[in-house]
């Protein structure tokens, strides 16, 4: 008796076949040595053999200190990188006090209004050793500002100062939302922020394209690296556009992708997605540095894949999400908590994370040989297909959208991000689409309530407390000529980096800075495009 | 038997930008036949009220994610109470917790629809209510 072979299509739009042999993988796309151009197989010659991956969490509690203790006890735990998460109202540039920041302040991370909060935050941290990424776009060249000037008290020199800023502003308009500016001055911040830390803070990582949001808003894998490197492109142009060589600054540009979704896939993808991006920046803007043709990246098991339905199972869907990773050859390595679809994680969720992916090198000896996956014919054939298909779906942001700044101003990319979404819903809702606990096998349960961040009004009121002492102590002169000196730059093409350090030592807050760049550079006018 | 499309606003308020939902539920309620107008990002209820007012909406959705649902709630329920439009349909969805539905419908609004809520769910309940009226 036979019975029928399923079709299987994946996200990408591949058909995947029941059988691969040598003929399926094309011999002129090579994969080349690790370490080598063009790096498929990962960038350095003996990944984890030498170094085991970054393992970061996410962490960011509504006040300064709070944040500083969890930072203390992740170090402690082994952990090496830390991330911090902002509240709403900083990531939109708005102060504790400020009306519409009622309700939010310190909700869901660090409430952040002058460089005060930074120190406490970053109290006994040193930040030329534990590297630091700030998940803040919007308003990341003060946040940086202030970093900065905080290495600067703890007489770090620049120089030597390390970390990651996410500021990638063109994502936050396709997803996550948190944009003040239009695109173009928004961009601009960002060519200043990279033109800066080119001449005086080389080791910083300036920005971190996100192909996570762009996945987690609706995209597919491939729509997630082919716009990321569409915005990704966009930087680097902005840097060049200020003189910068490409072998100057490229190579300090990392990215944030996403995984949940097919197994092979999603491998598949980071290879793929290292190759092309070693031809784009080899190629397209003739690098001559190695260094800088490789895809620095941090894979975040991603939040899309979990389930508040039998919530236990998103330990094992983070485990595979980690082995994904390790496989796909990942330098930095952030796992979502099992909880995290109806809670904030906890303490206890956060550190099975962490030794989920402590276990895979430790234990499993995933990390013993370099990509091991190499020469499948599988994922090799997989490698190139999604390669080829990330290619076509930039080459329709170039040419018929006229590039991504136009594509999102215009909110066209949005448009074709809601859409997938809403097809990927239709898919889990009538069963298309599998998801275990919940089109499939599901089981009667215990109704789990979510936990929302509260909301703590003591938090509030302690932070706008804070923030009113600082103003009365700072010397309001110098805050006023350093705001005169932010206006300046920002009506000119001055980079605004040096003002703003000089205004966030003065203990101006974020919301006055903002307020200035916002009277010059004014809203983003969202275009509503469904 | 009226052939007059429901006009349904949908609206995000607040600061937080997560907007997937609010855009996928727009798309859905489209595709049942009605008529969506979708407020886009960072929306006050003042903004929201004048919106729902120009656009003559029967039905006013938010869509809320940061925790911040009964604050905003009840601040649009009162500037409804207060005008003409008191008789519009108002339902949240997004991130709400079961404990504060009963708070939420005491106060007015109709319908809560949590994330993982259906489309059919939704649809279906617009209907009743607009066939109710």
């Amino acid at each position: 008796m036979s019975s029928k072979i399923r079709d299987v299509v994946l996200e990408s739009g591949i058909q995947v076949k029941p059988v691969y042999n040598p003929e399926d993988v094309d011999p002129k796309n090579e994969i080349g040595q690790p370490g080598e151009f063009p790096f498929t197989r990962g960038i350095h010659p003996y990944m984890y053999r030498q170094r085991p991956f970054t393992m970061r969490q996410y962490a960011g509690f509504g006040a300064p200190h709070e944040t500083n203790q969890r930072f203390k006890f992740l170090i402690e735990n082994g952990q090496n990188a830390l991330n911090v998460a902002f509240d709403l109202p900083t990531q939109m540039g708005l102060d504790s006090s400020d009306p519409l920041a009622e309700g939010e302040v310190g909700r869901v991370g660090m409430a952040v209004d002058t460089l005060a909060d930074m120190e406490v935050a970053f109290t006994g941290i040193p930040l030329d050793q534990i590297s630091v990424s700030l998940t803040i776009n919007a308003v990341a060249a003060p946040i940086m500002a202030m970093y900065f000037v905080v290495a600067e008290k703890q007489g770090i020199p620049l120089a030597e100062v390390r970390g990651t800023a996410q500021n990638d502003i063109l994502k936050e308009y396709i997803g996550r939302g948190a944009w003040i500016f239009p695109v173009e001055p928004a961009v601009r911040l960002i060519g200043d922020t990279i033109e800066f830390c080119a001449s005086h803070a080389p080791k910083y990582y300036p920005v971190s394209v996100c192909g996570y949001h762009i996945r987690e808003s609706g995209a597919n894998p491939v729509q997630e690296i082919a716009y990321a490197y569409a915005i990704a492109k966009e930087y680097i142009k902005r840097g060049l556009g200020r003189g910068l060589g490409v072998d100057d600054f490229a190579g300090q540009i990392s990215f944030n992708l996403d995984i949940f979704g097919n197994f092979f896939e999603q491998i598949a993808k980071f290879r793929a997605a290292r190759r092309l991006w070693a031809r784009i920046i080899r190629d397209e803007f003739g690098a001559k540095n190695p260094n800088t043709m490789m895809m620095k990246m941090i894979a975040g098991g991603g939040g899309g894949g979990l389930t508040i339905e039998q919530p236990e199972n998103n330990i094992v869907r983070g485990a595979y999400y980690a082995l994904i990773s390790a496989l796909s050859g990942t330098q930095t390595m952030a796992l979502c908590s099992y909880d995290e679809a109806y809670t904030i994680p906890t303490e206890k969720a956060a550190l099975i994370s962490l030794r989920t992916m402590q276990m895979l090198i430790e234990e499993m000896g995933v990390g013993d040989t370099v990509d091991p996956l190499a020469g499948s014919y599988y994922v090799e054939s997989l490698t190139n297909e999604i390669e080829a298909r990330i290619v076509t779906e930039m080459k329709r942001v170039e040419d018929e959208w006229g590039g991504i700044v136009k594509a999102v101003s215009e909110g066209i990319v949005q448009g074709e991000v809601a859409h997938q979404a809403f097809a990927y819903e239709k898919g889990i809702q009538d069963g298309s689409i599998p998801k275990v606990g919940v089109n499939r096998y599901r089981m009667e349960e215990e109704k789990r309530d979510v936990a929302l961040h509260t909301y703590n009004p003591d938090q509030a009121e302690d932070a706008i407390r804070r923030t009113a002492e600082v103003i009365a102590r700072r010397d309001s002169s110098a805050v006023k000529a350093a705001l005169e000196k932010v206006r300046a730059a920002a009506g000119s093409d001055q980079n605004l980096m040096p003002s703003l350090m000089e205004a966030v030592r003065a203990y101006a807050t974020l919301g006055e800075i903002t307020g200035v760049m916002k009277d010059v550079f004014g809203k983003f006018p969202e275009p509503v495009n469904l | 038997m009226t052939t007059k499309a429901i006009r349904i606003l949908i609206a995000k308020p607040g600061l937080d930008g997560h907007d997937r939902g609010a855009k996928v539920v727009a798309l859905a309620l489209r595709n049942a036949g009605f008529e969506v107008i979708y407020t886009g990002l960072h929306q006050t209820v003042e903004q929201i009220f004048d919106t729902a007012l120009q656009e003559d909406v029967d039905v006013i959705g938010l869509s809320i994610l940061s925790g911040a649902h009964l604050p905003i709630a009840e601040k649009l329920m009162a500037k409804l109470k207060h005008t003409d439009m008191n008789d519009k349909i108002v339902l949240i969805g997004g991130n709400i917790p079961e404990r504060d539905i009963p708070s939420l419908k005491a106060i007015g609004v109709l319908g809560v629809f949590p994330t993982g809520s259906s489309f059919d769910e939704i649809t279906a309940f617009i209907q009743t209510c607009m066939a109710d009226k």
